[in-house]
């Protein structure tokens, strides 16, 4: 299944098991393949594709099955909502099961609000089938003439099959099929459900609700790593969105000097013993321009395997600024993991920008175009004409 | 195990020095590999490795000590290991069940301003126990305690007094009464010169762990900026040597991690440069 290593010269073949497709990471014992993931390439982790194809790219190839990726929001948070939803979309092309968690919205808010995939192989449950006209016999219909011998094939796909491909692109001006969406299993977890009661300084009682009902999905539905390898496996993708806002009863955001201090960390802590343990990978966006404490965002950080950050150019004075009119936001990539291997997959280049386009979000290198306007040469020229003439007003547009 | 850092730091398998509390340490960096480096280490050198895993699971260190030609496993059957999953056994913690077996080692979740005495009872247990020999075991070395990391316990709201005076008691039960050496990784993420209020637990644990080890590899990433080539510096501090009187002695080192180790150079001789 997997592609062979052909451009990793320092690869040595005994690096790579013998069944590249078995998970290295969790077990070694049988051939197991989950159907939207793939054996990294350069240490057989099983990774998973976030919904964005140049993110996956710098993550090395993807997100490791069993990791936490931390998606620092943007101002408004536009951008980190939609590669939440890019993330979701994905699961549900895939087949994998969601689990989504908010404090304030429905869940099912964000739900509704999946773009919709863009490829012709992602089939879309048949509709019901038109009766046929009355008096014409079946076979004059359907016999083929020229191409005979394909007549025994079936025409349509009426099972919703999942896709073979790993990474999709999506149009985000359209949502996704009601149809497509409610074929994936979905669990919900919304805060205003539970009710919490007082909390104590270092746990919040909405956070160990939170972990609790993770590991009771993952429980019920089989994740588990313990659980007998007989059933065919799935992967369960956890969204958690706008962790330790104050909606959650957390007061990281609000103080200097916040009375649950140790509260997101410790559930962050339990976030990743229950990843690792089960067949889940989990994306959490945190408000972090609220944290004045960066000390405190850096445990943060350490405590997630991968870690981006996203700055929006909107409302900002760099929105009106020519250099950055090509892209919609900076990205910076906070850490990237090493598992299962000594040396992690650290990116070229630490300047990217991102722009979100109708198809793609799309992330690439910061590069400042040429700049070829009039006005600059004008007043290049102008400088060097009153630097060394006379500095009169009326010299400026002379050049010699 | 690292042949070069062998060689910087002059040891090797076959004679350990007993009684050495070494501290890896880092700022804004990575330093895991070296834990790595020093678990091979003291496999190799066949001494009682308790290796307390607070950060990463089993599988993680057994799939790079493979890469390193130590298998974690073996070692863990024939007793000469003993590995603290915290990931594992934190969970039972965390969220309370009815019906479960804990472990009373990572009991300090409960009420973390307790301190990490049920921590060290359980470290202390593990390098008693090696003093005996049963029938049919092997004898094993001297009981050597890896820590991986330390800072995630301040993270975990443990107070950075109660994680020194853990560091301490282990010291002294491992290092002064087993004659055992001692590993600690301790990370750090702002920069020297700020004085943060909010995280004056960090830079407090790293100065005192500092203050109490006999060595200290101190990773950084380079003061120039980053490179693919070059990952950071190591710069490597010995406290006290027994015969050569009380100084201290600092060299720094350049190095790159690959898959199967890491290479350590002089500064400004790295191959990419040369």
């Amino acid at each position: 299944m997997a592609a062979p290593v052909s451009g990793m010269g320092e690869a040595p073949a005994e690096r790579l098991p013998v069944n590249s497709t078995s998970f290295q990471k969790k077990t070694r014992s049988k051939l197991v393949s989950i159907p939207g993931t793939r054996p990294s390439v350069q240490n057989g982790q099983l990774l998973v594709s976030t919904g964005v194809t140049s993110l996956d790219y710098l993550l090395g190839g993807g997100l490791a099955v069993g990791t936490v990726l931390l998606i620092e929001e943007d101002r408004y948070d536009s951008y980190s909502r939609m590669i939440l939803k890019y993330f979701l979309a994905e699961g549900v092309v895939c087949r994998h099961e969601l689990f989504v968690a908010t404090a304030q919205d429905n869940p099912d808010d964000i739900l509704q609000e999946l773009p919709a995939p863009i490829l012709d192989d992602v089939a879309v449950p048949k509709a019901v089938e038109q009766p046929r006209l009355t008096g014409e016999p079946q076979d004059s219909l359907d016999a083929m003439k020229i191409a005979w011998r394909y007549q025994h094939l079936p025409k349509v796909q009426s099972a919703l099959a999942s896709s073979s491909r790993f990474g999709h692109y999506y149009d985000v001006s359209k949502t996704m099929e009601a149809e497509i969406r409610q074929a994936a299993k979905c669990h919900r977890f919304c805060l205003p459900d539970h009710v919490t009661p007082s909390s104590t300084a270092h746990r919040l009682e909405s956070y160990s609700a939170l972990l609790e009902s993770l590991q009771e999905v993952i429980h019920r539905e089989g994740f588990d790593l313990a659980a007998p390898m007989s059933k065919s496996r799935n992967i369960l993708r956890v969204g958690l969105h706008s962790l330790g806002s104050a909606l959650w009863g957390d007061d990281l955001c609000c103080h200097d000097k916040p009375r649950h201090r140790h509260a997101l960390t410790t559930f962050l802590y339990g976030l990743r013993a229950l990843l690792r343990s089960s067949l889940s990978v989990a994306v959490v966006t945190l408000p972090s321009h609220l944290i004045q404490d960066r000390a405190l965002m850096g445990s943060i950080t350490r405590l997630c395997d991968n870690a981006i950050a996203l700055e929006s150019f909107k409302g900002s004075e760099r929105e009106t600024n020519p250099l950055y009119k090509d892209y919609h936001g900076l990205l910076y990539v906070r850490q990237v993991p090493h598992l299962n291997c000594l040396a992690s997959q650290l990116p070229d280049h630490k300047d990217l920008a991102f722009k979100l386009k109708r198809k793609q979000f799309s992330i690439e290198r910061l590069h400042l175009p040429p700049d070829l306007s009039e006005t600059v040469s004008r007043v290049s020229r102008g400088e060097l004409a009153s630097a060394c003439g006379p500095s009169a007003s009326g010299t400026k547009n002379l050049d010699f | 195990m690292f042949t070069e850092l062998n060689s910087i730091l002059s040891s090797s398998p076959d004679s350990v020095t007993p009684g050495e509390f070494i501290l890896v340490s880092d700022r804004q960096s990575d330093a895991s590999f070296l834990i790595h480096h020093f678990l091979s280490f003291y496999l190799r050198s066949r001494c009682k490795v308790i290796f307390l895993g607070l950060v990463q699971s089993f599988r993680h260190y057994s799939a790079v000590s493979q890469r390193l030609g130590v298998s974690l496993t073996q070692a863990k059957e024939k007793g000469q290991l003993v590995f603290m999953e915290g990931l594992k056994e934190s969970l039972s913690v965390l969220i309370p069940q009815a019906d479960n077996t804990e472990s009373q080692a990572m009991n300090f979740l409960r009420d973390p301003p307790v301190g990490l005495r049920s921590l060290y009872e359980f470290v202390r247990s593990c390098a008693v126990g090696s003093g005996r020999a049963e029938d049919g075991a092997e004898e094993w070395g001297p009981p050597v305690l890896l820590v991986d990391d330390v800072s995630v316990l301040l993270s975990l709201g443990v107070d950075a007094g109660a994680v020194l005076d853990f560091s301490h008691y282990c010291r002294a039960a491992v290092c002064s009464q087993m004659k055992g050496n001692m590993v600690m990784l301790v990370r750090c993420n702002g920069e020297e010169e700020e004085e943060e209020d909010g995280e004056e637990g960090a830079e407090a644990l790293l100065k005192g762990l500092t203050h109490q080890c006999s060595l200290n590899l101190h990773v950084q990433g380079l003061p120039t900026g980053y490179c693919k080539d070059i990952h950071g510096q190591v710069e490597v501090c010995w406290k006290r040597r027994q015969g050569d009187g009380p100084h201290t002695q600092r060299n720094l080192f350049q190095y790159k991690v690959h898959d199967k180790g890491a290479s350590f150079f002089p500064r400004g001789t790295s191959s990419a440069v040369l």
